[in-house]
């Protein structure tokens, strides 16, 4: 089952390949992992998307809180939550109708960031399955370029995170 | 008064208590050795290898419960040092390791004895740190002994840059104490999961204690007794747990797992209540997971929350410091009556009487048990005992019973040969007034055999048991069983002269050839009080360690003595090796 999971960490050289290091160095699997400074310069968030049947998640939960720069682990996925992941996409817009395109992009609220002659840069949050029916609505032929940023999230309630 | 950046290191060891450091100098740390030479106050151990340091340090930490500490150098000192820390790592050793790094100013440029230390040593401690600023690093090394000493203890290592060691600074006091936030190791034990294991405890009719290494670093071996004989279970160890309860005890049934007594992975199979007590399901307990306890309800005490479940699924997890647990679970039983075992404990003395350990004598060889069964004659069992890893390691398990925690130091976990001799080395310097025996085979000892001059520098005196059946022989032995006795590469040819070498290096030696000359050959290394006596004692080469659970075997499929049928193990079987 995927489970987004949230890491508070201090915002040490190092904390990021700590966190790396052991999902490699356990056979843990990382579908996506995203990190940035917080509000609280001292501390990163980190949020990690992995599979795996219940065992493996408790035991990525414990060896996450384990390591000794990890303040705190939520999974989301046990909690009420928002996930979101920004797509940026780049495609070729010749032989495709502005007609059709626009329908796609109305579909999806998804906004033109970018143009060229024969391209158009298009930018989309939401949920990942969102940005994956969103992606499935183009012709591979027509995808140029595709960047995701990997999930993040938040819990819902005042108590998590 | 300013102080340069080592003189704050050795100021901190000092403040952290740090008696004795083993380490081995070089470029990056010539500023560290200035300062601890001139302060005169920390006994440094020159050692030979990097590997012995880090060695040495940790047999020091087992013996004495206190943080190891070693000092190497940058690049080639700090990869030197690595299967050392990772040794303390597997075992949950308190250590801290101190390694020079290349300036600042250079660090990524592939400087000369350059490694990324951090990155390399990452899987392999409890924590690591990279110091590049003087205004840190004090506070750093209390952080370490704090980190590696609480919950569960393992090694930790400090990387600091060669320009941290010369900067200047104002001094300052040293910190008493630390707050981390993202690490909180006191963990109160939780009152709901006391009571449902002594639910549990009191309905058992088959229950068995298993104990771990938990036990004798969580410093829990009086509560251990205490618990056991209030109860009357019976009680099982592991390899890293002997000692902390009484191998001589009627209670104990000795050591479980792939080499352990027929009757303790009997009471493991047909038990119907387990309290593992700081022991962590490792595959050399379980033997093959499908069939291991398949009637008993488990009962987990451990202080690391990740050991809980991992490869067991757990009816009743405890977390929390073995000692304080057991404390708990103490209080929670007086005066309440637990259920009529006597049909069990009659169940097993019936396993018992098989005498699992028997081994069949031949007239002309020694057989390596019975060295060991003299030296706990010979020590009156109240040796420190270290070893190295192979078919030795198992027999000094089997045949020298522990009585007391901290008496038997081996490399549990990794299974490191060339561990046993920098750890008596380390071991003596924790208690020198106990008799140090280096039980050991002649693969083991030339891994880290240049430690004897070491030993002869700082005249340190322990007594070598080198079973030398010029074989590797744990190798041997499964190559015997399961590789159709093609013995690729288990023998050793080529063999030093082990008693010229010991006296080489300074120390006497012995070869022994005949059982007769067995005992009295120990009775005289042990007179030789401050003297390190090499016994070359030449055993019988064919000998395997039983009684053994083969690959993929469940506890009840044990093997008894070479008259048994090996069983074919299948390929998943040599998997789980």
């Amino acid at each position: 089952m995927r489970h987004i999971i949230s890491v508070l960490l201090e915002n040490e050289s190092g904390a990021l390949s700590r966190v790396a290091g052991l999902f490699s160095a356990r056979g843990f699997n990382i579908e996506s992992l995203t990190v940035a400074a917080t509000h609280d310069s001292t501390l990163s968030k980190m949020t990690i998307v992995s599979i795996g049947d219940d065992g493996i998640i408790e035991q990525i939960v414990k060896q996450l809180n384990k390591l000794i720069d990890v303040v705190e682990v939520t999974d989301l996925t046990a909690h009420e939550h928002i996930e979101r992941e920004l797509l940026l996409l780049k495609i070729d817009v010749n032989s495709i109708t502005q007609a059709d395109i626009d329908k796609q992009i109305d579909d999806f609220s998804a906004k033109i960031i970018d143009v060229s002659e024969d391209t158009y840069l298009l930018e989309l949050a939401g949920k990942s399955q969102k940005i994956n029916d969103f992606l499935a609505t183009f012709k591979t032929t027509k995808i140029l370029e595709v960047a995701r940023t990997g999930v993040t999230g938040v819990c819902q309630n005042r108590e998590n995170n | 008064m300013k102080l340069n950046g080592a003189q704050i290191l050795i100021q901190s060891l000092k403040n952290e208590g740090v008696e004795c450091i083993f380490g081995y100098p070089g470029g990056a740390v010539l500023h560290i050795y200035d300062a601890l030479d001139l302060s005169q106050e920390i006994k440094h151990i020159l050692v030979r290898h990097e590997q012995g340091a880090v060695h040495g340090a940790d047999g020091y930490a087992r013996v004495s419960g206190k943080v190891g500490t070693a000092l190497v150098t940058s690049g080639p000192g700090l990869t030197n040092a690595v299967t050392g820390i990772a040794t303390a790592y597997m075992d949950s050793i308190p250590l801290v390791v101190i390694s020079g790094q290349v300036s600042s100013a250079v660090i990524g440029n592939d400087a000369f004895q350059e490694v990324d230390a951090v990155g390399i040593t990452r899987s392999c401690v409890k924590h690591n740190f990279l110091v590049t600023d003087i205004n840190i690093l004090a506070s750093t090394v209390k952080k370490a002994f704090h980190i590696a000493a609480t919950g569960r203890p393992g090694p930790v290592l400090i990387d600091i840059t060669k320009d941290v060691t010369i900067a200047q600074t104002a001094e300052k006091s040293y910190p008493d104490t630390i707050n981390m936030r993202s690490y909180q190791p006191e963990v109160a034990v939780e009152a709901a999961q006391i009571s449902k294991a002594v639910d549990l405890i009191m309905s058992a009719e088959r229950p068995l204690i298993y104990s771990g290494g938990g036990s004798v670093i969580g410093n829990a071996s009086s509560e251990l007794r205490e618990f056991t004989r209030l109860l009357n279970f019976p009680i099982t160890q592991t390899l890293m747990g002997l000692g902390a309860y009484p191998a001589t005890d009627p209670q104990s049934l000795g050591m479980l797992g792939m080499h352990g007594t027929y009757e303790a992975n009997m009471a493991m199979h047909e038990a119907d209540c387990i309290i593992a007590v700081g022991a962590r399901f490792d595959d050399r307990i379980t033997g093959n997971l499908d069939k291991f306890c398949p009637f008993a309800k488990i009962i987990h005490i451990d202080i690391d929350p990740s050991s809980i479940g991992k490869t067991v699924s757990i009816d009743v997890a405890i977390v929390g410091q073995v000692r304080a647990v057991l404390s708990d679970l103490l209080q929670a039983l007086k005066g309440k009556k637990t259920a009529e075992i006597a049909n069990w404990w009659a169940q097993i003395d019936k396993w018992r009487s098989k005498d699992s350990l028997a081994y069949s004598t031949k007239t002309g060889v020694i057989k390596p048990q019975s060295v060991i069964q003299a030296l706990y004659q010979v020590t009156g069992g109240e040796a420190i005992v270290t070893s190295d890893v192979g078919q030795h390691q198992m027999w000094a398990a089997q045949y020298y019973p522990f009585d007391e925690p901290r008496r038997w130091i081996n490399s549990g976990g990794l299974g490191t040969m060339g561990f046993g001799l920098p750890a008596a080395m380390g071991a003596k310097l924790a208690e020198p007034s106990r008799d140090v025996a280096c039980v050991t085979g002649e693969g083991s000892i030339q891994m880290m055999l240049q430690e004897l001059s070491t030993m002869r520098q700082y005249s340190i005196p322990v007594k070598i048991i080198n079973l030398n059946n010029g074989y590797l022989g744990m190798v041997r032995q499964w190559q015997e069983f399961f590789y159709n006795k093609r013995y690729a590469m288990s023998y050793m040819d080529a063999l030093p002269d082990f008693v010229k070498l010991s006296e080489g290096y300074g120390h006497s030696g012995i070869k022994v050839e005949k059982s007769a000359d067995l005992k009295p050959a120990l009775i005289e290394a042990f007179k030789q009080k401050d003297k390190t006596v090499f016994l070359d004692i030449i055993t019988d080469p064919t000998e395997n360690v039983f009684p053994m659970i083969a690959a993929g075997a469940g506890h009840h499929e044990m093997l008894l003595a070479s008259k048994d049928k090996m069983q074919s193990t299948d390929d998943e079987g040599l998997n789980l090796v």
